[in-house]
């Protein structure tokens, strides 16, 4: 087994799933509350790259972070290194990649929570965070973990965004589904058999575990 | 409530152990190793990433050098103990427009020596320009289970009604597919089969198209043709070196090599004696030894 490709791998789908947490949770929130007409169009964006094809947000990524542009400029007088080709640009691929897979089971979650429920308690004078943590987040848990579930196993699966990201270089952006291609080129089957079973063994149990929680209680 | 609390606790474990711990992060981390219970493997990537800028060397190496350069880096690293040596294989033109984006390689092979030549020209090369070390082959290949005959009937049996595909290398981004085209266009060919042809990324995935029965025939490079993983599995026919523009393959150090000396040595061990021993085993035509 490749082990070096399966924990960069876990990372990345780590990663992507924390960063989501803390950024898609907000906006999930925003979303499940009625806003202003213009919110379709975040919606909508939100929604991409369901039907983006990964080329494309790949090669966006790759002009938008490039070292002559504004957002690749400012990335390495910050951190002294470059997105492209590095860890943290395929966790930044994969976050863009992933968000209608935790921002919208985060927001239909939110949005099956009873408002009367909410609304009672502040009216009873506790603050919207500490109803937000107390009320909200117990009742829509599920659903929120099932989204988490979900968005780390795709972005565990992801490909084409991290190979034009990434590269292909082993340890640093070389995940199990690109090690998968590059073995399959190397024509080492049974490399390539491993990774594919390892895969398929975790999408299973990922995917069991979220309908484990999206279940209706009998 | 506790299991709202749970999630919380849940995703705090989470961020530690995939951020903290991801390889590229502990570049400026002090060293550390993993302790016992870790595979080899992983082990080792450890202390890859944990290692001083030295004495590592990171490759960029076109498709066709697949089977050649293992060899050749454990020749070399039997010479260099200490050296870590690790490559990435692909088609020349993705290399190409990776490393004018300053891709983090130490040193690029590539199929021909334009794309070389072209980086030195933007000023991504070392000062010491590039250098060809090998000219390739390319030849007609098909697997044993194929009923068409290669060897006697040469490249006119690209135009048998058997053959529905054939595998080139993307003459976009491959030196290795152009020359497939290039040869089907001198032998008048290449009308009648542009229609079968299909295309890998670079010139092992087309050797993998065919390998695998998915194409018919393929058009690869002679260095995987006579490679163990493929010597036994199908027969070829040389296509006539007058077909094409001789392929020509050079090399260039980047100018952002971590250790531009390992990166040289690696080179000079190319264009030595050693080098073009194991170059010609694979059916290079050596520049240097």
């Amino acid at each position: 087994m490749d082990w070096t490709a399966i924990r960069l791998t876990l990372s990345v789908a780590s990663c992507t799933s924390a960063l989501l947490f803390a950024l898609g949770l907000p906006l999930a929130v925003w979303l499940a509350r009625p806003g202003p007409r213009w919110r379709l169009v975040v919606e909508a964006v939100v929604a991409l790259p369901l039907v983006l094809p990964p080329t494309v947000l790949g090669f966006y990524v790759l002009c938008a972070t490039g070292p002559h542009t504004p957002i690749g400029r400012w990335y390495e007088a910050l951190f002294g290194s470059r997105l492209p080709f590095t860890f943290p640009g395929i966790v930044l691929a994969s976050v863009l990649y992933n968000l209608p897979f935790a921002v919208r089971p985060f927001t239909a979650a939110l949005q099956s929570v009873d408002h009367k429920l909410v609304e009672a308690s502040w009216c009873l004078g506790v603050s919207r965070l500490a109803t937000f943590r107390r009320i909200t987040l117990p009742l829509a848990w599920k659903g929120v973990l099932a989204g988490l579930v979900l968005t780390f196993a795709h972005a565990m699966g992801e490909f084409g965004v991290v190979l034009m990201v990434g590269g292909n270089i082993p340890g640093v952006t070389r995940t199990l589904s690109v090690a998968i291609y590059d073995d399959v080129q190397a024509l080492d089957y049974s490399a390539a058999a491993h990774s594919s079973l390892f895969l398929l063994g975790s999408a299973l149990v990922v995917l069991s575990a979220v309908q484990l929680l999206v279940r209706k209680p009998a | 409530m506790k299991q709202a609390h749970r999630l919380i606790a849940l995703l705090l474990v989470l961020v530690p152990a995939g951020c903290g711990n991801n390889p590229a992060a502990q570049k400026s981390g002090p060293p550390r190793r993993d302790t016992g219970d870790e595979s080899q493997g992983h082990a080792q990537s450890e202390t890859i990433e944990a290692l001083p800028r030295a004495n590592r060397l990171r490759i960029a190496a076109a498709a066709d050098l697949r089977f050649a350069l293992p060899e050749l880096i454990a020749a070399f690293e039997r010479m260099h103990p200490g050296a870590t040596i690790e490559a990435t294989y692909g088609s020349s033109g993705n290399f190409f427009s990776q490393l004018a984006n300053q891709a983090p390689f130490d040193l690029f092979l590539s199929a021909d020596i334009d794309y070389p030549k072209r980086l030195v020209e933007q000023r991504h090369g070392s000062v010491d320009g590039e250098f060809p070390y090998a000219t390739g082959h390319i030849v007609l290949w098909a697997p044993n289970a194929s009923s068409l005959d290669v060897e006697q009937g040469g490249l006119p049996v690209v135009i048998d009604e058997a053959v529905k595909k054939i595998a080139i290398a993307n003459p976009n981004t491959a030196p290795y597919g152009r020359a497939a085209v290039a040869a089907l266009k001198s032998l008048g060919v290449y009308e009648a089969v542009e229609s079968k042809l299909v295309y890998g990324e670079n010139v092992a995935q087309a050797a993998q198209m065919v390998e695998s029965g998915a194409a018919d025939l393929g058009i690869i490079a002679l260095s995987l043709a006579v490679s163990p993983a493929m010597r036994d599995k199908g027969r070829y026919w040389p296509i006539p070196e007058n077909a094409h523009p001789p392929i020509v393959q050079g090399g260039v150090v980047l100018s952002w090599a971590l250790d531009a000396n390992l990166a040289r040595a690696f080179r000079d061990y190319l264009l030595s004696g050693g080098g073009a021993s194991i170059l010609r085993r694979f059916g290079f035509e050596p520049a240097g030894g």
